[in-house]
């Protein structure tokens, strides 16, 4: 294992902030939102004094920086930005367009509710109303997670089998306000490891034009949705190639699901970001009283990494799946996720549904404990979604 | 219309990776009226290939002059604006008087 030279305790959006700093993009256009502000806020500090040569944009608005970043990365230029929440929707139309034009951004997103009634604290609905959009979203547990997944965010956007653009999704005040132990990477060491931009088309090379955003009717449309269909299928492999390169330099290695204590477990709880990290902690308690119980942590919801679940819950004894957003009036996203993966599965495990920590409401080792203790006594509802820390 | 492509033969993010294709695109399969070129009654003045949109006026340069010589049905899609603005068009013209007459398609079908 490489030796650690920088270990810091600090925010999760101050390690984000350095990673942006290591990686020293071309181009940030950025509006503060809470709680993604520190980051932008270090970041700028970083350009002010000169840490990073990066051209900073403040911009007007989320729709504005998302704007100015498709431009910039259209142009040729490596661009990121940073949102979160009302922040990220207000992106929402030019979200797609930078999946659609295959630009290669990396952002990182501190988790939040998304409005109303008004809402600053950490859940995972400003994300999931983004699913769709053709982004590749990885889920940091920590900010070791948030700092070393947006490093290698970029080499996994700017893959030539990919070229699609990465929201890093680490959750709001937990995560992004929450000091924790980092241990940083060196600046030259994140420098060869993102290398050189990969550029496809930049608008910038005069000798060969191109146009970016053409109309595209019902003559080819169709096709180059196919193509992105295309480009998210080669994800996982090109994930698992960056995380073992990634591995030579920091020792942490990173799989597509985050399996703890899984082999034997008959009892398996799903959940996305922090919250992993207690069900863990349940886990160990649980496993002292004699339970067979394991977590597993996506750490990729899109694409989501269906064959690899079908892989380790076939053959359980129950699935729990804790949802820190809700999908009213159907089924919460990642639990809808992972219920229909197993359609196919030779021994279906039974199924539960959780919803759990909107707005921020926390999330306690009683209440996993209540789940996984309904899934011990077989009482879990496949149809029937359940609430944990919501008052009756 | 040009022979459409599949999935894998196309560059990514619909980005066009070459100028002024837009000369492929055939808009003259948009039109519903046609505009006809009457050559005795023009004066050859150039408002039709000043305005039109598509560039499907055909020019002929004759002893240092441009002469108007008719229409490039292939991208002409019937806007009817060079009728329009041409100076020897007009309402109170009859038709066998105006340098454009604008006539249905369906009159040209086989």
């Amino acid at each position: 294992m490489p030796e650690v030279k920088n270990r810091q305790a600090v925010t999760g959006a101050q390690a984000v902030a350095n990673a942006m700093r290591q990686i020293n993009p071309d181009v940030v256009a950025a509006y503060p939102i809470t709680p993604q502000t520190p980051v932008v806020e270090y970041f700028a500090q970083y350009v002010a004094d000169g840490l990073a040569d990066t051209e900073m944009i403040p911009v007007e608005s989320e729709h504005s920086a998302m704007s100015a970043v498709v431009g910039a990365a259209a142009a040729g230029a490596r661009a990121m930005t940073a949102t979160a929440a009302n922040g990220l929707a207000l992106m929402h139309e030019i979200v797609y367009i930078a999946a659609s034009s295959r630009l290669p951004i990396v952002m990182p997103v501190a988790n939040r509710a998304l409005s109303g009634p008004i809402n600053i604290h950490c859940d995972h609905s400003d994300a999931m109303a983004e699913r769709d959009s053709g982004w590749i979203q990885l889920w940091a547990e920590n900010a070791q997670e948030a700092y070393d997944f947006t490093i290698m965010a970029i080499r996994l956007a700017e893959h030539e089998d990919i070229r699609l653009p990465v929201m890093v999704n680490f959750d709001g005040f937990i995560i992004s306000h929450g000091v924790e132990v980092v241990d940083f990477l060196d600046d030259e060491v994140v420098k060869k490891f993102v290398g050189e931009p990969k550029v496809k088309y930049p608008l910038l090379d005069v000798d060969n034009p191109v146009t970016h955003g053409p109309l595209d009717l019902y003559d080819y449309y169709f096709e180059h949705k196919r193509q992105q269909i295309e480009a998210m299928k080669h994800v996982y492999k090109v994930f698992n190639k960056v995380a073992e390169e990634f591995a030579k330099i920091s020792g942490r290695k990173y799989n597509i699901l985050d399996a703890y204590k899984v082999e034997d477990a008959e009892y398996v709880m799903i959940a996305l970001g922090s919250t992993a990290g207690t069900i863990k902690y349940t886990v160990d308690l649980l496993r002292e009283e004699g339970h067979k119980v394991g977590v597993i942590k996506p750490q990729i919801f899109r694409p989501f990494p269906k064959t690899e679940l079908q892989g380790l819950l076939n053959g359980r004894k129950a699935v729990i799946v804790l949802d820190r957003s809700a999908s009213f009036g159907a089924e919460a996203p990642l639990y809808e996720a992972v219920k229909s993966s197993l359609y196919e599965l030779a021994v279906k495990p039974q199924l539960g549904s959780y919803v759990y920590g909107l707005g921020g409401r926390d999330i306690k080792i009683e209440h996993i404990r209540k789940a996984f203790e309904d899934a011990f006594a077989g009482n879990l509802i496949a149809d029937e979604e359940r609430y944990l820390g919501l008052r009756e | 219309m040009a022979e459409l492509k599949g999935w894998k033969e196309i560059p990514i993010g619909g980005v066009i990776d070459k100028p002024a294709t837009a000369k492929e695109y055939q808009t003259g399969t948009w039109r519903v009226i046609r505009p006809v070129h009457q050559p005795e009654n023009c004066i050859h003045c150039m408002m039709c290939w000043l305005y039109c949109p598509d560039q499907a006026i055909v020019i002929e340069v004759v002893d240092g002059k441009p002469k108007m010589k008719g229409y490039n049905y292939y991208y002409c899609k019937g806007c009817g604006l060079c009728a329009n603005v041409c100076p020897k068009t007009n309402d109170k013209l009859p038709e066998e008087k105006r340098a454009i007459v604008m006539k249905p398609e369906t009159e040209f079908q086989d």
